[in-house]
């Protein structure tokens, strides 16, 4: 049965005069895997700005769960492409993922147990259990990657959007990332954005091109030809066999 | 040693004292949350906007503390919300509202009839003028200070750290920044008490600026740099009296030459 849990009707969004999205029509199901992929500049990080809230569309609809963005985004986990925090903060991994509680914890103050228990099950569930004591800028990329993701998911998100989460990881941790969203797609729906379409590929059902308009494929529908469009230069690609 | 003796007979060195001792408090937790969020300018351009509340209340015969608090929370709202609505300008606006309180200062005071001393101490401090009456006062707002940290610290951590994210987990983080640089001018106005406001900025950063060189979480930091702010301004006290110093350049040289030597020494703790 597809349920919808984000609809995306007629949106088109500017920035000043450009037009950075134009009529995108998007409908995400309960318990797909989504890549958007697209060049730079292509709205990528756009649309989900669109979909949390943090912009408002010009023209057309957008619905979260059935409910307005601002307030269907409660139940999203976002993990941020490079993380638009200062790095030096003086904040431990396990600080920085009950972060993620706010919102959810039922406390005014301090944190209930829930959401020490939450906190835990999120840091296992990333295998950074171990780093919990440790202070951010000591963490590498991979690891840092981990802990936004562990931040998104002690909320409990019925939806988890990724804004390029293996840019400056290297590929061996990349695949281990993409390996975690996968268990975590049995009870989420995941949306990621990637520059790498080649890689995502491998992982995802269905991937929506973007670039200023927006055109959906099922992931055995990709081709060379299909990229070369998109970016509109050629583009290496190795095919996979699904 | 002369201090210590001087101190024990004169209240109104142990006044300074303890006055000194109450303004760290709201200066270390204050200071830490302006130095992580990179926010001293900020704090600048309040603490020198204060003058201008402080020569109105002078002109009109009240008390410049009321002036004071009053124009550092309006300034602190105003600059808040340049901040958050037009980040493109901000930076001129909070430069221009820094020029602008400074200068309606000057003219009321210098309006003002009688004799001016009074314009010297509140741009330096003289924390040997410091009252009974000034004691409770800034106990009050310590009070009020560490309540509202002790309340939002997890919303604050929140803003500080991630303002995009405190967000979309449902934090009011306009509310919150707000309320965050009002209590940043209520603790300019108990500084300025201490060192005038012009040395306000030195005092309020210093102390967290050199705690979160060592110290690895928020809550670590704020203790540091109280315990440091209190060393500060003892020790700057007591070094003042002897020759006869300004107390609050005094405490200003010390905690910055703290800041130097721990800035340049902190390589060699580090590597072990």
């Amino acid at each position: 049965m597809n349920q919808a849990v984000i609809s995306i009707e007629n949106v088109s969004f500017s920035y000043g005069g450009s037009m950075a999205l134009e009529n995108i029509n998007l409908t995400v199901n309960k318990g797909e895997f989504l890549g958007v992929v697209g060049p730079n500049g292509g709205g990528k990080s756009t649309l989900l700005k669109l979909i949390l809230g943090l912009l408002q569309p010009a023209k057309g609809k957008i619905t979260v769960l059935g409910k307005t963005p601002e307030k269907g985004r409660e139940s999203i986990g976002y993990v941020p492409q490079h993380a638009r925090f200062n790095r030096d903060f003086p904040i431990t991994v396990e600080d920085t993922v009950l972060l993620g509680r706010l919102g959810k914890s039922k406390s005014l103050w301090g944190y209930t147990k829930s959401d020490k228990t939450s906190c835990d099950k999120a840091l296992r569930e990333t295998e950074i259990r171990d780093l919990k004591q440790r202070r951010l800028n000591t963490l590498s990329g991979g690891q840092l990657q981990r802990v936004l993701i562990a931040r998104a998911l002690v909320g409990d998100p019925e939806i988890l959007i990724l804004d390029e989460p293996t840019a400056n990881i290297d590929l061996r941790v990349e695949e281990d990332i993409f390996g975690l969203l996968k268990q975590l797609n049995q009870r989420a729906t995941i949306i990621i954005v990637s520059h790498d379409v080649g890689f995502i590929s491998e992982y995802v059902n269905r991937v929506a091109c973007l670039n200023r308009t927006l055109i959906c494929h099922q992931t055995s529908a990709i081709s060379g030809e299909m990229i070369e469009e998109l970016y509109a230069t050629p583009v290496q690609m190795i095919q996979h066999i699904h | 040693m002369e201090f210590l003796h001087s101190l024990s007979i004169h209240s109104f060195l142990q006044y300074a004292l303890i006055a000194g001792l109450l303004a760290s408090i709201s200066c270390g937790v204050m200071g830490t949350y302006v130095v992580v969020k990179r926010i001293s300018f900020i704090a600048g351009g309040i603490a020198h906007a204060v003058l201008g509340g402080m020569g109105i209340a002078y002109f009109f015969q009240q008390s410049p503390i009321l002036g004071a608090i009053i124009a550092a929370i309006v300034s602190a709202l105003i600059i808040g919300w340049v901040n958050l609505r037009q980040q493109e300008n901000a930076d001129t606006i909070i430069a221009a509202l820094w020029a602008i309180g400074m200068a309606i200062g000057v003219i009321f005071i210098s309006k003002t009839p009688g004799y001016n001393s009074d314009l010297m101490s509140y741009l330096f401090g003289n924390i040997l003028l410091v009252t009974q009456k000034q004691i409770w006062l800034m106990l009050v707002l310590n009070v009020i200070v560490v309540c509202t940290v002790v309340v939002f610290y997890k919303q604050f951590l929140a803003v500080c750290f991630d303002e995009e994210y405190a967000r979309l987990r449902g934090v009011n983080v306009e509310v919150y920044y707000l309320l965050l640089l009002v209590s940043v001018a209520i603790t300019v106005v108990l500084l300025i008490q201490v060192v005038g406001l012009i040395l306000v900025i030195a005092l309020l950063t210093l102390p967290a600026a050199i705690a979160a060189q060592y110290q690895d979480s928020l809550l670590r930091i704020m203790l540091v740099a109280i315990v440091l702010g209190a060393v500060f301004t003892s020790a700057g006290l007591a070094l003042s009296y002897q020759p006869d110093l300004p107390a609050g350049a005094t405490i200003i040289l010390l905690a910055g030459s703290a800041y130097l030597v721990s800035t340049f020494t902190r390589p060699l703790f580090m590597k072990r």
